[in-house]
Formats: structure tokens, C-alpha cells, sequence
């Protein structure tokens, strides 16, 4: 199959890219950013989604499937762009995949979407709302850009679209929220809050990618690893000291004392579950994560900076 | 291998002094027993930890054995395996009730048994409170949570009179309060045999005169209970658990209403029957000197 990439520079992209190449795939690759030491086999173009040059790539290349992933989440303070990358991105990629005749479009969205809620049920199923929206505003477009590329399912009914919930990714490419969350020696946690943490590895994660296009998929299907763990336990296994730091202080060290900066809705996440029901992905693809939570643990922890 | 894998790096889930310290031989054995799938952490899928539940329990032990002398009567009653609704009265002012029915449920059946209680939602915003509850299964009340325990084959105990009951005052006792209707919906969904409980004693042991509204609500609680004495501390009066035989309806949970509160009477009136025969039993023990305390409230 003719796959194209978006977002394919980044760590996790190249993962994406050489999980697709080991299952006879063609791989396209789209982003603004290079890949100096892409595989020859990869077919790389610079340049934005939104643009005339990315346009000319569906027209001349005629991909098969698109694997969307150029969403970002690191513009924690500009939202403008966050929005007209997430949003008007995705927008350009359906219109795109509709025009120029693709059959597989797969959408890369984040478990976070359900929130975390004290009143949130451990185990959502893709049948609840995104209560992401009032637990952590700075997740809107992402929110957004996920239910947006769902209409497309209406929309453009000649395509079969997908749409991933995945759980966070750890593993050696330190890739994604989780890993930047735990990137230094100390881990600020909620003093009296140790919510479980769900995880997959990396290469669970893009090898869940492959099967949801070779099966076809339509629909919504959240992608979660192995049992989910308390964060307690997380941040001991991967080599990191817990500082539990009291609710009403959490802003104030947080970004200082060599502790990581974390945006105001992100305290939920870290006193709240996010767990996610992957049963419908598992039933439709035949997917099981082949690393356990101990080996995606420890994955992480060797390369990582030992402290 | 698993274990050597964990231990190695010294993952436990609670560090090993707080076993040692703490962990009662017969509640560790019973959680050892437990039929939930614990991986190499000591956790289930919902998280949670063998470790958290034999400090829990080794806790609530003494308060179970000594301080409220707790007897079980009927726990022939409760399956040893398989999904159940565990269903009873609520008694007293603070959840003593469901710390020792949760107890017994551990420590008094031939097959020990997890409860899972449905937990009214302010006390998962508590801290300590939330991190401690997620670890021992006591989660909020959301039937998500309920469906997914049972479908698991979990032990659910429910407390369908809610907030309700536990806010009743001394002079109300052992009257029950209107009983919610969702308990019996997810019993006929899930098709769950329900067992109900009387819990006799917690409300001689914590008399609650009044509630405080006002400073509940800066913290979050729906009230806080004022003892006949002032403090909302529970006194050490005996307490018993009577357990009655499963009670099993035919259904889809699609009845229309009326329905459900017919089947629901039938729960509250066979618990109410088992109050009245704990009541009568606690009186007699108290006259034959069997009892400490003076059961002057029943």
C-alpha cells in the first residue's frame, strides 16, 4: 500500500515510517521539519500540510491511505497556531483525501481526549464524550481536530476513516507527553493523589497504526498497552524520584528546583485516571501489545539520562 | 521470574517497612486468598494493590475484632465466587458500616471476598482519601464502574438508601430512607444474585444529634455528623452483620419503572426483616449478658 505520512520528522514518525517499510509498505513523508537520515526508501517531502506544495504531493503521488499525525501539543502559549495547525491541518488533509481519491485516512488522536475527572470512570469506551474540554481547556483543538476528522466519516463516505485514541507512548525514542512529563531526575506529582497511568511502547503503538490499515478500519477505536500502572510506581520503575508537592504550592515549584513546567489543566492528569477500553481495537485487528509494562518501563529508563 | 524482575529494583507498590509494621497474619493471608487477577506489581486492571489491602485491612482488623467486636451471622450466604450485590442499610453516621461489612466480607466467609463499595464522588477529590480508596476498590459510584465490576465477577456492596441513610439522626434509626432504583436496573442487566445485609450497632455507636451543613461544605462533604457527646467519633459498642440468602430477579433492566420499584420494595422489605431479627437477637444477647453495652437503642 501507498502510505503517506504526515508529521513524519518526528520520533515517533520515523518509528511509523520503518514499522510501515518492514510491512512492504510505500512510505511518502510530509513535514515542515527535514529527516536527515530518512530511510532511501522513504519518499520525503518538505514542507506545510495547509500548503500548495503538499497538495501537488497527494496530486502527483496519488497515496493510497494517510497516516495524519501532524498535530502538535508543545505550543503550550501559542494557541493560534496550535489551532491552525491541529485544526486547519486536518482540514486540509480531508479535503485533500477527497479530492485526489485516497481510500484510507487514519487520524491520530490521544486517550487524553476523555479527561480526567474525579467523576470520571475508570475504562472509557469510544461511546463517551470528550470531557477533556472543562478538565483541560488547553486540549480544545486536539479535541476538536479528533471529532473534526471524525465527521469525515459522513462526510467523505468513500473513505474509510480512522480515528486512534492511543494511550501515551513510552519507550527509548522518548517521545510525547509522558516521556517529556518524566524527562528530569525529580517528578512533581499531587501530594495525596496517585491516579493510574496507562502506557504503551512506542512500538506497540506504531505497529497498532500498520493494523488499523491493513484491517480497513472505520471508526473510533481507543489503542491502549498493557495494565495500567499507578504513577507512584511509574516514576520508580523508570529511575525517577516522586516529589509530591501540595495542590495549593503545585504552580509555584513546578518549572523551577529543576522541575518541569506542566500547564494549569495538566494537574488533573496527574490527580485523575485517564483509562482507556481498547477491547473493540483488540477484537478488530488481533492486536496485544507485545511489550509488557515492565519491559516499556524499562525501555524507557536505560536510555533515558541515568540520574 | 516476574516477581525477581520487580523486586529487583525495588518496585513495590508500598515500601516493605509499612508491611512489617502493620500487616496482621490473617489479613494477609486473606488477601493472598482473594480471587482478583494480581499481576507481578501485586495490582489488578483497576488498580488495585495487594499491598494497599493488607495495610488497609490490617487497619480496620482490630477496629472489626475489638473496638466494634463484630459478629457475622449467614455469611453462608454470600457466594464464593462469582458476581454479587452485597445490599444492606446504612447505620450510623460515618461509613463504619462499610468499613465492616467490607471487613467481614474479608475475614468472616469460607472464601474471602473483595467488596467493592460505590462511594459517594466528594471523597475522591479528597486527597490521601483518593489515592487510598483507588487502591483497596473503592470507587465512585458511577454505573460504568458497577456494570464493568460485575461483568469482572466482582463482590459490589451497595448502600442503595445513599447519602440519605448515612445522614440519618439518632431518632430516625434503623428506619430506612427511600432506596435508589439503579442497584436492581444493573442486577437484572448484569444478571447478579443480590444479598441482602442488615448492619446492626452503628447507630448506637455513633447517636448523631445533628449535622453540620455549613462547614461540610468547605470541604466537600454533604454534612458532618454531631454525636450526642459532641464529637463525631464512634464508641465502642458491639456491632453484627446478618446476612440473608440470595435474592434473584428475572429481567432485562428495560422495566418500566413501577417494575423496578416492585422488585426494589421486595429487596428493602427482606432487609428490613433482618434488621427487626438483628434487633431482637442483639436485645436477647444483651439480656443473657452475652453483649457489652446496654442495648438501650434497639
Amino acid at each position: 500500500m501507498k502510505v503517506l505520512v504526515t508529521g513524519i520528522s518526528s520520533r515517533f514518525g520515523h518509528l511509523v515510517a520503518q514499522e510501515l517499510l518492514q510491512g512492504d509498505h510505500q512510505v511518502l513523508g510530509v513535514d515542515r521539519r527535514p529527516w536527515p537520515d530518512a530511510p532511501a526508501e522513504v519518499e520525503m517531502f518538505r514542507g506545510d500540510i495547509r500548503k500548495r506544495p503538499v497538495e501537488d504531493v497527494f496530486r502527483t503521488w496519488k497515496p493510497e491511505a494517510v497516516i495524519h499525525m501532524a498535530t502538535v501539543t508543545h505550543l503550550a502559549r501559542r494557541m493560534r497556531e496550535r489551532y491552525r495547525i491541529n485544526l486547519g491541518g486536518t482540514r486540509a488533509v480531508v479535503d485533500h483525501c477527497q479530492c485526489y481519491g485516497v481510500k484510507q485516512l487514519l487520524f491520530v488522536g490521544r486517550h487524553t481526549f476523555y479527561g480526567a475527572d474525579a467523576e470520571s470512570p475508570l475504562y472509557h469506551t469510544e461511546a463517551e464524550p470528550p470531557m477533556a474540554v472543562t478538565t483541560f481547556p488547553e486540549l480544545a483543538d486536539l479535541v476538536a481536530a479528533d471529532l473534526f476528522a471524525g465527521t469525515a466519516l459522513w462526510r467523505v463516505p468513500e473513505l474509510d476513516t480512522v480515528v486512534l485514541r492511543l494511550a501515551y507512548v513510552l519507550g527509548p525514542a522518548r517521545h510525547g507527553t509522558l516521556c517529556s512529563y518524566l524527562r528530569g531526575p525529580r517528578v512533581p506529582t499531587v501530594l495525596g493523589f496517585d491516579p493510574l497511568f496507562q502506557f504503551l511502547h512506542e512500538r506497540d503503538a506504531a505497529r497498532a497504526l500498520r493494523l488499523a490499515l491493513e484491517h480497513r478500519l472505520r471508526g473510533v477505536f481507543n489503542v491502549a498497552g498493557p495494565q495500567p500502572i499507578p504513577l507512584s510506581t511509574l516514576i520508580r520503575a523508570t529511575g525517577r524520584r516522586n516529589v509530591p508537592v501540595p495542590q495549593p504550592l503545585f504552580h509555584r515549584v513546578t518549572g523551577r528546583f529543576g522541575l518541569p513546567h506542566l500547564p494549569r489543566g495538566a494537574v488533573n492528569h496527574i490527580k485523575y485516571p485517564v483509562v482507556v477500553d481498547d477491547g473493540s481495537f483488540r477484537e478488530a485487528t488481533g492486536y496485544t501489545p507485545e511489550y509488557d509494562e515492565v519491559q516499556t518501563m524499562e525501555s524507557f529508563r536505560v536510555v533515558a539520562d541515568p540520574f | 521470574m516476574y516477581a525477581n524482575r520487580v523486586d529487583e529494583r525495588g518496585s513495590k507498590v508500598l515500601p516493605e517497612w509499612s508491611r512489617r509494621v502493620i500487616a496482621d497474619e490473617e489479613v494477609e493471608r486473606a488477601v493472598r486468598r482473594l480471587d482478583v487477577p494480581f499481576n507481578e506489581f501485586g495490582l489488578d486492571p483497576y488498580g488495585i494493590s495487594q499491598d494497599h489491602l493488607i495495610t488497609f485491612f490490617s487497619l480496620l482488623a482490630p477496629f472489626y475484632r475489638h473496638y466494634f467486636s463484630v459478629k457475622t451471622f449467614g455469611a453462608e450466604h454470600v457466594p464464593e465466587s462469582g458476581r454479587v450485590m452485597v445490599v444492606g442499610n446504612h447505620s450510623g453516621g460515618l461509613p463504619v458500616d462499610g468499613a465492616m461489612v467490607l471487613t467481614s466480607l474479608l475475614l468472616a466467609l469460607e472464601q474471602p471476598r473483595l467488596g467493592q463499595g460505590m462511594v459517594e464522588k466528594f471523597a475522591n477529590r479528597w486527597p490521601f482519601v483518593s489515592h487510598w480508596f483507588s487502591r483497596v476498590g473503592q470507587f465512585t459510584g458511577l454505573p460504568e464502574h458497577a456494570v464493568r465490576l460485575l461483568e469482572d465477577d466482582r463482590c459490589l456492596m451497595v448502600f442503595p438508601e445513599g447519602a440519605r441513610g448515612t445522614g440519618k439522626l439518632y431518632r430516625d434509626r434503623y428506619q430506612l430512607v427511600r432506596f435508589g432504583t439503579g442497584f436492581l436496573r444493573l442486577a437484572l442487566t448484569t444478571q447478579t444474585p443480590i444479598v441482602p445485609f442488615a448492619f446492626i450497632g452503628g447507630e448506637e455507636a455513633l447517636p448523631t444529634v445533628m449535622h453540620l451543613k455549613k462547614a461540610a461544605r468547605w470541604i466537600g462533604a454533604p454534612y458532618i455528623p454531631v454525636s450526642a457527646y459532641g464529637l463525631p467519633i464512634p464508641l465502642p459498642i458491639s456491632c453484627q452483620v446478618f446476612y440473608g440468602e440470595p435474592l434473584r430477579f428475572e429481567g432485562t433492566g428495560r422495566e418500566t419503572d413501577d417494575v423496578i420499584q416492585g422488585y426494589v420494595a421486595t429487596v428493602q422489605e427482606r432487609i428490613r426483616e433482618l434488621i427487626e431479627e438483628g434487633r431482637a437477637w442483639r436485645r436477647d444477647a444483651v439480656r443473657q449478658g452475652q453483649l457489652p453495652g446496654t442495648g438501650e437503642g434497639t
